[in-house]
């Protein structure tokens, strides 16, 4: 049976990791490569490199860190942020990278869905939508959440598929960091009107969460950053505890 | 394991195969990656990747003659993913011809599953060497669209909507749908096994 998946997220910066990481047991905590190489060793099923770094040798910087990351990692990565072109993606692909996320770009230019899904295939395209629930309506935003659109997600979400995304990646604005659980209700009409996966993102607080959103959710993955890396929830407990609960994982 | 012995990745512009060479790497050994005839034909292992779509895949192996190279070695091949898929008869995904190399046609998961089959699934009834201390229901990681109806060449089955192989083999060929470059320690097992044959 195809399992639910645990996906620990990474900011990156310059080529580290940055806010809090507290792995104690590791020589240095900034290390994307160690880090990654832990989560693995944990259990975790995929990982996402989040690039936040804005500087201009940030693609060159990012190429080397996909490689590194490529070298050790036996299980799959997905690198984003900032990407915003075919060849951007083609460099991250070569250098070991099994998918690439896009967001702000897919929406400025949405044929690029299109372009990357022919030459890469759908599989290794996720688009990210962040949106916030506004008067009644869960509005699509940009750059890291600052920027509103007129954009409607599941109007998005649905041309994202059309176009040829092979997985969407919902962070719910109003739940992002409140560790009081995930956007269940929006996830579960996003998975019930599309065709593809849908990863879970933003409120991850404890183990229950998980569970929800796996289940009320109907949600394919879930994607969380602080409550790993603070050890609050350690992937085995956690996955143990959705076995106990019925919902498949890899263990 | 066998000692310095000579493996190569196909090379066809097609697919990651960075992350081959790297898990072939993390096992201790060397893999060269070529599209060179006579490279390919002296290896001891062949590994044939692929990632991306069918039609323009075997477009690629056409036009550089690989085409008829592949099927004619004699030496332990694996295909993986749509490595495997272009070793079958034909593909759905673009009405492609294959190289016929196992008797299977591939075919589109139908929308009573999501499509792409993203993520760890298990596979079972474990029929090979390729499989030797790997336990019938363990994990590996899948990422694909179409897939290879149970066929007589099956050496793994896995369920997503319907049963289907998920390994294949006949002769010296082997195929694997799912990533065992990507497959954490049970991938690893795999791939050492593959070059234990």
């Amino acid at each position: 049976m195809l399992t639910k998946r645990i996906i620990p997220c990474l900011d990156i910066k310059n080529g580290r990791t940055v806010k809090g990481v507290n792995f104690v047991d590791l020589r240095d905590a900034g290390d994307p490569v160690e880090l990654a190489a832990a989560y693995a060793e944990k259990g975790a099923d995929e990982l996402v490199f989040l690039d936040i770094s804005a500087t201009e040798e940030k693609r060159k910087t990012l190429a080397k860190l996909v490689l590194d990351v490529a070298e050790q990692l036996n299980i799959p990565f997905t690198v984003g942020g900032g990407i915003s072109s075919v060849e951007d993606v083609d460099i991250l692909l070569k250098n070991g990278a099994d998918k690439v996320s896009i967001n702000s770009s897919a929406v400025k230019n949405p044929d690029l869905i299109n372009q990357l899904s022919e030459k890469f295939g759908s599989q290794c395209v996720v688009v990210a939508i962040d949106a916030k629930y506004i008067d009644g309506n869960w509005k699509v935003h940009l750059v890291g959440g600052k920027v509103p659109t007129d954009l409607d997600l599941f109007e998005w979400a649905r041309e994202v598929e059309q176009r040829g995304a092979g997985e969407i990646l919902f962070t719910s604005m109003d739940h992002d960091g409140t560790k009081n659980g995930f956007a269940n209700e929006a996830l579960s009409k996003l998975s019930e009107e599309l065709n593809i996966p849908i990863i879970a993102s933003g409120g991850a607080g404890k183990i229950e969460h998980f569970t929800d959103t796996f289940q009320k959710g109907k949600a394919d993955a879930a994607l969380a950053a602080s409550v790993f890396h603070f050890k609050e929830i350690e992937i085995t407990d956690l996955k143990k505890q959705l076995r106990t609960l019925g919902i498949p994982v890899r263990l | 394991m066998k000692e310095n012995q000579k493996i190569v990745i196909i090379d066809y512009g097609a697919g990651n195969i960075q992350s081959i060479k790297f898990a072939i790497k993390r096992l201790g050994f060397d893999a060269f990656l070529s599209h060179d005839e006579e490279e390919i034909r002296n290896a001891d292992k062949v590994i044939f990747p692929g990632v991306g779509e069918a039609g323009s895949a075997m477009k690629m192996l056409r036009s550089t003659g690989l085409d008829k190279v592949i099927p004619e070695l004699k030496q332990p091949v694996l295909g993986i993913c749509l490595g495997m898929q272009l070793m079958c008869n034909h593909s759905e995904e673009g009405d492609t011809t294959g190289l016929g190399i196992f008797d299977a046609e591939v075919e589109r998961f139908s929308k009573s599953v999501k499509v792409p089959q993203i993520g760890w699934n298990q596979i079972v009834n474990l029929n090979s060497h390729l499989f030797d201390n790997v336990e019938d229901g363990e994990y590996v990681y899948l990422v694909h669209s179409y897939y290879v109806p149970e066929c007589a060449d099956e050496i793994a089955r896995t369920a997503y909507g319907v049963n289907y192989s998920t390994a294949l083999h006949r002769d010296n060929f082997y195929g694997v749908q799912f990533h065992p470059e990507k497959s954490s320690k049970t991938g690893e097992q795999i791939l050492k096994n593959f070059l234990n044959l």
